[in-house]
């Protein structure tokens, strides 16, 4: 049963009122449904300060505030290479609910917004924080204790076909991902440069797939190339079994989507 | 547990009532307020039936905590009409045998209404994108998708 709702004005006030007992409430799209099933913790902790909101271009990159909704990303112009990554996010309405700060603690089988932000290598700002943003990998290791989020900086990539998102699921237009698959793969004079290829649906969390990224580094994003990635697609992973599929059949179809979406980023 | 007090707009008229620590906006609404029209279906933000708009978006009430509306204004389906005229959304609904068990319908509605209001003329593609949040089991959806079309033409010629 919940308490209290304490409502604060800054992210670093929010921060230190959080403790065993509390949880934090962004778009309440997570949170709520343990509130309403009555297993969640004594206190809920909220944060109204604007700049949670905001959207800002910086330098190569665009820096987006933890409070930014699914619905913002689809139509602003400045995160325009997100937009399809968003619109896979839910239905309309979660959508207009649904912040970029709680998708990178949204457990399976949600958080594909987080898939595609750790394939474009994007970093954390976190309350209080002074000092450069941190790598999204380390928060996303243990986010039962990771800090309040303020805001995601992302690379933006240099061309927009150098980036893309994939995501299976059983429910068009709108059901939770079997899988989900983003790939980052800058291109220099035709060879893939630090490729980043990131899956979700595989693991406990988001995951780079660090053997894909070493198949890909180097080459042309040719046939051969493309089905060497997507035999090593699963390696590694030791992907869930759930009411949306079992492990093997995770493990047996990853190397199929990473294919189909590989196919389409070599189209162009 | 101390009660906050939340002061709002509800279908243009201020409403004010008491939100209990952690309560979602539907149950407000339904309880506190006496609006009926939003519905309890799944508690868990994926059926649709307890659809709402806030500040004009579509929101899912029981997902959203009852204070987080105060000074805002939330519309529901109980605002539609305006006193005995139906909104032409509710006449197409009737006319299109859009509304079997009935039991989503005031969430269809505050969606299709929320999609004419920033596209007056949308294409079949834009409706069953803008009710996907929405789950009917009965109709099978195309009487409520041609419903949501048939008003959009007609409010379009009005």
């Amino acid at each position: 049963m919940i308490q209290s709702v304490e409502t604060h004005a800054t992210m670093a006030d929010a921060q230190r009122a959080m403790a065993a007992d509390a949880i934090f409430m962004a778009g309440g799209t997570l949170v709520m449904r343990d509130v309403n099933a009555g297993v969640t913790a004594k206190r809920i902790v909220r944060c109204t300060d604007p700049a949670l909101s905001d959207i800002r271009l910086t330098g190569d990159g665009v820096t987006i505030g933890a409070g930014v909704t699914m619905a913002t990303i689809v139509s602003h112009r400045d995160v325009a290479f997100l937009a399809p990554v968003a619109r896979m996010v839910g239905g309309p309405q979660i959508r207009n609910m649904a912040t970029v700060g709680g998708n990178l603690f949204a457990a399976h089988p949600y958080g594909d917004f987080a898939v595609a932000l750790l394939a474009l290598g994007a970093r954390v700002t976190v309350a209080g924080q002074t000092g450069a943003a941190r790598p999204l990998p380390d928060m996303l290791r243990d986010r039962s204790r990771a800090p309040l989020i303020v805001s995601v900086t992302v690379p933006r990539p240099q061309a927009p076909a150098d980036f893309a998102f994939l995501k299976v699921s059983r429910i068009k237009p709108k059901g939770v991902s079997v899988l989900s698959i983003a790939a980052h793969l800058p291109r220099q004079g035709g060879r893939i440069r630090g490729a980043r290829v990131a899956f979700g649906g595989m693991g406990p969390m988001p995951l780079q797939a660090s053997a894909v990224e070493r198949v890909l580094d180097g080459q042309s994003l040719d046939a051969a190339t493309i089905a060497r990635a997507a035999q090593v697609a699963a390696e590694g992973f030791d992907p869930p079994t759930d009411g949306l599929a079992s492990a093997w059949y995770r493990r047996e179809v990853a190397g199929v989507h990473l294919k189909r979406l590989l196919e389409r980023m070599g189209r162009g | 547990m101390a009660k906050t007090p939340v002061v709002f707009i509800l279908n243009g008229n201020e409403r004010a009532s008491f939100a209990e620590p952690g309560q979602n906006l539907l149950e407000f609404l339904r309880r506190g307020v006496g609006d009926l029209s939003p519905k309890y279906g799944c508690g868990q933000g994926t059926c649709g039936s307890c659809t709402v708009t806030i500040d004009g978006q579509t929101h899912l009430a029981c997902l959203t905590l009852a204070e987080s509306v105060a000074g805002r204004r939330v519309e529901t389906a109980a605002g539609l009409a305006t006193g005995a005229t139906l909104h032409p959304l509710q006449d197409a609904f009737m006319e299109s045998f859009a509304a079997q068990c009935g039991y989503c319908t005031p969430g269809m509605l505050v969606s299709a209404k929320a999609l004419l209001d920033r596209n007056p003329s949308p294409t079949r593609e834009d409706v069953v994108e803008a009710i996907s949040g929405n789950i009917c089991r009965c109709t099978g959806y195309e009487p409520i998708i041609e419903a949501v079309l048939a008003a959009s033409k007609r409010r379009v010629r009005a």
